[in-house]
């Protein structure tokens, strides 16, 4: 019964990385951006809800109808104002620009809001859970993240595959001067996409808030996996970046089962298996 | 107002090891004394009215660490406040600088400022808080460069011993106070003791400096726990930052533990302790190091961090009051509230006592100049500081001075969410408790 329980914890954490991962897969798919900064976005999002949280005195998941705007006009702002001049055949600028961008934000997050190690309160839905009988339980906040993960990703497919902005984007992403013949504006599309990166790094910012503590250090911890659900499920595959998180999370789940010591080991070797076996990833879209 | 050249290079004379060379230069300045001039030789430069004294002082202001520094400038304001006219060393007034140098929470770069201090700056004396990522390198370096230091806020193994300390020599320059990882286990094993349970621990030790320590099987919490006649359940070592805690929940939950303790980071305990709710696991005691310390994160717990039990160095109800300012415990935590608004926290105590040791060292070394003779003032402190006496030569090595330590409870309710009660002082009957243990409901 502990292994069922580990392995079914094991895919409600793999859902959290997913949501993780999605705006990196998102951004990478469109642009070809590794965002290094993307770990710091999330815990961005996580204190400007906590922000708006002590201010209006509201529900941290009620803040999202704030944070996800916000964070996504910033992102737009962001590619504009900054990230699109380092997109070009050299993969370096737009590396090291974010990674100073992920700098700036913890030291502008540290002066802002202390060093403490913060948390939303989301009050009875934090701890509630569903038994489902013989010593399982389902904990309620997992679950909300593994729905939102999966509404999440399933929404963002809609877009790209059935609407003429996902249209757009693919045209951009396969052949960025054929699509300008067109008349469409390369610097406009990669913005909206960093938008919508970011409207996905509030979401995963805020339940990751309300899951566990964060303070402004933390990011760069949360880039790891999130690179590794991607990476795993397939360059530019939204559902193969569920999966890899899946993976990743079920991985970690056995290994902790034989040993905590194997936790984060075991994510790291069904990385290197996936690697082994198919070096695209298990669902790759794009030729990275 | 010039500054004093420190005569850390005094050993123009090379003889042997430095502790004759020290010998050779204690002896020679008494020699000196007596053939009246003489002593112009091994003193360069002597004490004047208004050289000033430099002090160096590094901790953590940011990074993962930072906590441990807010209270820094509080602190450093009060003692800046207090020694505006300076240190009177035997009848002649210095003027005191303190640099205040940022480890960044790194302990290169904590290595690198105290470089920067000692042959930059020419400190007369460097103290270091906060953590052995902290107090290490800059006690290495100070030790080294024969720069008189005094460090606290980290137990003290792990500064004596990860620095490749010998318990019979010591070190020369390189004072520390504060408890060890004894105290601990004495402190939770004692609040253990006040409630009945089937004494089956669950321990949660990650695989990091301090977890390493408190699951060693000969010198942590496992030895102890057994001649006790507790049962201890370690599933491992796990890595920090963890997401998912149900492999130690489950071996938890499978051992019917009552008792879980362990060295977490906060992070980790949030999400241990949530899943714990989630997946019905519900202990009559949690005695946690490190997650619980400051208020902050036991506020991230919600509701369901009252009763976590932790170890108390410090608090405002400890019987103890400052030898600079004569300020109480109470007062010096007040003080830091009224500043900024903000509960107190345990370092800020430790960090006012850190210059009670430096200011008493320096007013007593005859020449705070003389790196020597400032170490020797640091070997022979004897005060009764905020955070209670601090003497070397009594601790366990000679150069560890050992703090009371009690245990105590986070409790909902008072002037912020939750306050700290102390509930055991078996280890420093002294210390007033408050309450007595009370299991998590």
């Amino acid at each position: 019964m502990d292994w069922v329980n580990a392995i079914v914890q094991g895919i409600f954490v793999g859902g959290l990385y997913a949501l993780f991962a999605t705006g990196l897969s998102l951004i990478f798919g469109v642009m070809r951006l590794v965002n290094i900064a993307h770990g710091d976005l999330i815990i961005l999002a996580a204190f400007l809800s906590l922000a708006v949280v002590d201010g209006l005195n509201i529900h941290p998941l009620v803040s999202l109808v704030i944070v996800v705007p916000v964070m996504a006009a910033f992102g737009y702002a962001l590619q504009r104002g900054i990230l699109n001049f380092t997109l070009g055949k050299d993969i370096l600028p737009p590396l090291l620009v974010t990674f100073g961008l992920s700098v700036i934000i913890q030291n502008a997050l540290l002066e802002t809001f202390s060093a403490d190690s913060q948390r939303l309160q989301a009050g009875a839905i934090e701890t509630a859970s569903i038994p489902i009988g013989q010593g399982l339980a389902i904990g309620v906040l997992p679950l909300i993240i593994f729905v939102t993960a999966i509404v999440v990703i399933g929404g963002l497919q809609f877009v790209f595959y059935q609407t003429t902005l996902g249209r757009v984007f693919r045209a951009t992403s396969d052949d960025a001067v054929t699509a300008r013949t067109m008349g469409i504006d390369k610097s406009h599309v990669f913005a909206l996409a960093m938008a919508l990166a970011l409207a996905v790094v509030a979401i995963a910012g805020v339940l990751m808030g309300i899951r566990t503590n964060f303070d402004p250090a933390v990011g760069p911890a949360r880039l790891l996996f999130a690179f590794e659900a991607v990476i795993m499920g397939g360059l530019g595959n939204l559902w193969g970046t569920l999966a890899g998180g899946i993976i990743l999370g079920v991985a970690q789940a056995i290994g902790a089962q034989i040993n905590p010591g194997w936790q984060i080991l075991a994510g790291h070797i069904a990385f290197l298996i996936v690697l082994v076996i198919r070096p695209n990833g298990l669902f790759p879209r794009i030729q990275g | 107002m010039s500054k004093l050249i420190g005569k850390r290079k005094s050993g123009l004379i090379e003889i042997g090891g430095s502790l004759s060379r020290r010998r050779f230069i204690k002896a020679s300045a008494l020699g000196a004394a007596g053939l009246a001039g003489a002593g112009t030789l091994t003193r360069p430069r002597l004490a004047r009215a208004n050289d000033t004294i430099t002090i160096g002082y590094v901790s953590p202001q940011t990074g993962p660490l930072a906590p441990f520094a807010e209270a820094d400038d509080y602190i450093l304001a009060g003692i800046r406040e207090v020694l505006a006219d300076g240190i009177d060393v035997d009848g002649t007034m210095h003027p005191v600088e303190i640099l205040v140098r940022d480890s960044q929470s790194n302990p290169s770069r904590a290595s690198e400022v105290a470089a920067d201090l000692i042959l930059g700056d020419e400190v007369n004396m460097i103290v270091v808080s906060s953590t052995p990522e902290t107090t290490n390198p800059v006690s290495d370096q100070c030790e080294i460069n024969e720069v008189p230091c005094v460090s606290t806020v980290a137990p003290w193994q792990p500064w004596f011993f990860t620095r490749g300390g010998d318990p019979e020599a010591g070190f020369e320059f390189t004072y520390h106070f504060f408890w060890g990882l004894e105290d601990v286990i004495a402190v939770f094993t004692d609040m253990w003791s006040q409630l009945e349970t089937n004494q089956s621990v669950g321990g949660l030790f990650p695989n990091d400096g301090d977890g390493n320590a408190w699951g060693d099987p000969e010198l942590g919490f496992p030895p102890v726990l057994a001649n006790l006649g507790y049962t201890l359940t370690d599933p491992g070592r796990y890595q920090n930052l963890t997401d998912d805690f149900t492999a130690q929940i489950s071996a938890f939950k499978d051992a019917s533990a009552e008792i879980v303790t362990g060295v977490v980071i906060p992070p980790d305990w949030t999400t241990f302790w949530t899943q714990s709710a989630q997946q019905g696991f519900r202990p009559k005691i949690a005695s946690i190091g490190k997650a619980l310390l400051f208020p902050v994160a036991v506020e991230a717990l919600g509701d369901t961090g009252n009763n976590l039990s932790s170890e108390v160095w410090w608090s405002p109800s400890h019987p103890f009051s400052s030898s600079l300012t004569g300020q109480s415990a109470a007062e010096v935590a007040e003080g830091y509230t009224s500043a900024t608004g903000r509960q107190w926290t345990q370092p800020i105590g430790f960090a006012h006592a850190l210059f009670e040791v430096a200011v008493d060292a320096l007013r007593r070394s005859g020449d705070p100049t003389d790196y020597y003779a400032v170490t020797d003032a640091v070997a022979t402190t004897d005060i009764n500081s905020v955070v209670g006496p601090i003497r070397w030569g009594d601790g366990p090595v000679r150069n560890v001075a050992k703090t009371p330590l009690v245990g105590g409870q986070w409790r909902l309710g008072g002037e912020f969410p939750y306050e700290l009660v102390i509930t055991s002082n078996e280890q420093a009957p002294e210390i007033p408790t408050a309450s007595t243990m009370e299991p998590i409901s």
